[in-house]
């Protein structure tokens, strides 16, 4: 079997098997980016085009070196430095970039819907690397692999997801993954953050932070998006820090082997305490390796990748 | 529709090349000093075991045993319509200045060895790279040769050539299969 759809926009309509594919996938990635050379002819002569039109070091520094990984050619766009911003549209852009023979476009959007438009206008495969606060699937495959490499498996396990629910686009992709990989996903933050109607995921809402913490095996904590923040939906940093930061008194409160997550970037002494970011249960810098290998296994899948058959000798 | 042409090889046939085989191994390399076992996966992985466990019963010490999956060193994925499935490729040790048997099932086109002798030399640099395989079946494309054969068989290309072992198939049997009808 391979992947069933053209592109890779997000996890809600991704079959559970195909997760799986991805992440079975990965597994051999992740030994080529432990080893000395690392580099595999695989797409060797195929073109991979990232166009960010937000900021974004680690996710599109992840998609270039997992593209040149697999020895594909890599161009990025940045919208500042690109006809964005003398005022082309997202279709024309990418219409641009198909009869430039781009063989994938990986998109970075404010705007929720945007990988879905860009996806349907090209024939090339699209993979989402986040559009507005809607999703980011790849970040949730690279938590989800990172998981089951951690424990062995994904069903039965106990997610917490903690603080700005509403704006993040990887809490609705990990809400998806990890629900359809038989784990049970708990949300908390504060209510203002936490949008209307997010238990018809399948997650489950805790109005305290403890209980969703309690006996959690996985503490994926988000970030406090400041630059979203303008809308006075809590007090302050400081309180917030006091209210919903995971520090190591909240943190005992998780199993004892309790994985610590954040997809980064950190706000340290805000969400999350320091001494927790850099403690013996932080997978944190792991997730970004693992988030190179993932992205190779959607680069190496989406441009054909995935059918079992035996090989001509 | 396809149908089996004839056994080339049974159980008891596949035993006596793989001890030939190991005996030629030991002896061309004047004992088993560096030497390491590289099976393609996937049935170059059991046979890797099986030669392995061989040299150890005529030499009386282990030989170290890796697996190599080549799909990504593949040079018609481009060509295909979907790309096979990738597995791990597990080698246990530094492959530099060893001295590597590369195992494999079959031997047709040359084109999976390649692929294998590019991957290897991305893991290190051997001292020297011999390839053993079970069935030489010809048909080359590429110029490469096999070192240790467990029997050469003249094939038509339209015939296919099955190895089928224990370890994967529950039996062991090497079988050819021609087009029917």
């Amino acid at each position: 079997m391979g992947l069933s759809g053209k592109d890779l926009v997000g996890l809600q309509f991704v079959p559970a098997e195909e997760i799986k594919l991805i992440l079975d996938t990965a597994t051999p990635m992740k030994e080529i980016i432990k080893r000395q050379i690392k580099k595999v002819p695989t797409l060797r002569g195929r073109s991979v085009v990232t166009v960010f039109y937000e900021a974004s070091t680690r996710t599109r520094v992840s998609f270039e070196l997992a593209a040149k990984y697999l020895s594909a050619d890599t161009v990025n766009i940045a919208a500042g430095t690109s006809s964005v911003s003398k005022g082309e549209g997202l279709k024309d852009t990418a219409r641009t970039i198909a009869a430039m023979g781009a063989d994938l476009v990986v998109l970075r959007h404010p705007m929720a819907g945007a990988a879905e438009l860009l996806a349907r206008t090209i024939n090339a495969p699209v993979i989402n690397a986040g559009d507005g606060a809607h999703e980011h699937p790849s970040q949730a495959l690279l938590d989800l692999f990172t998981v089951r490499e951690k424990k062995g498996r994904l069903e039965g396990l106990k997610i917490a997801i903690i603080g700005d629910i509403l704006h993040s686009r990887v809490a609705r992709s990990d809400i998806w993954g990890f629900t359809k990989m038989g784990a049970e996903v708990r949300l908390s933050g504060p209510a203002t953050l936490l949008p209307q109607g997010i238990e018809k995921t399948g997650a489950m809402i805790y109005a305290s932070i403890e209980e969703a913490i309690a006996d959690a095996d996985v503490i994926n904590i988000l970030r406090i998006q400041t630059e979203r923040q303008q809308q006075g939906l809590f007090p302050g940093l400081r309180e917030y820090s006091q209210l919903f930061g995971i520090n190591t008194e909240r943190l005992k409160l998780a199993a004892p082997d309790a994985l610590v997550m954040h997809p980064g970037p950190m706000n340290r002494g805000v969400e999350i305490a320091p001494e927790v970011a850099d403690g013996v249960q932080s997978v944190i810098n792991e997730q970004v390796t693992n988030g190179v290998a993932v992205r190779m296994a959607l680069l190496y899948l989406l441009t054909g990748g995935g059918n079992q058959h035996e090989i001509a000798h | 529709m396809i149908k089996e042409k004839a056994q080339i090889l049974d159980k008891e046939g596949i035993r006596r090349s793989l001890t030939r085989i190991a005996h030629e191994i030991i002896e061309r390399n004047k004992g088993i000093e560096n030497l390491a076992l590289i099976g393609i996966r996937r049935r170059g992985a059991p046979l890797a075991e099986r030669l392995a466990e061989r040299i150890k019963e005529i030499e009386g010490c282990t030989t170290p045993v890796g697996i190599l999956d080549i799909t990504l060193y593949r040079d018609d994925l481009t060509t295909l319509a979907h790309h096979p499935l990738v597995r791990s490729t597990e080698i246990p040790f530094p492959v530099s200045g060893k001295k590597v048997i590369l195992v494999d099932d079959v031997i047709y086109t040359g084109r999976t060895i390649r692929a294998a002798l590019d991957a290897i030399i991305d893991l290190g640099r051997p001292k020297v790279i011999q390839l053993a395989v079970l069935v030489d079946r010809g048909h080359r494309e590429l110029p490469i040769r096999s070192d240790y054969i467990g029997k050469n068989v003249p094939t038509s290309s339209k015939e296919s050539v099955l190895v089928r072992l224990t370890e994967i198939d529950g039996e062991d049997r090497v079988i050819i299969f021609e087009p029917h009808g």
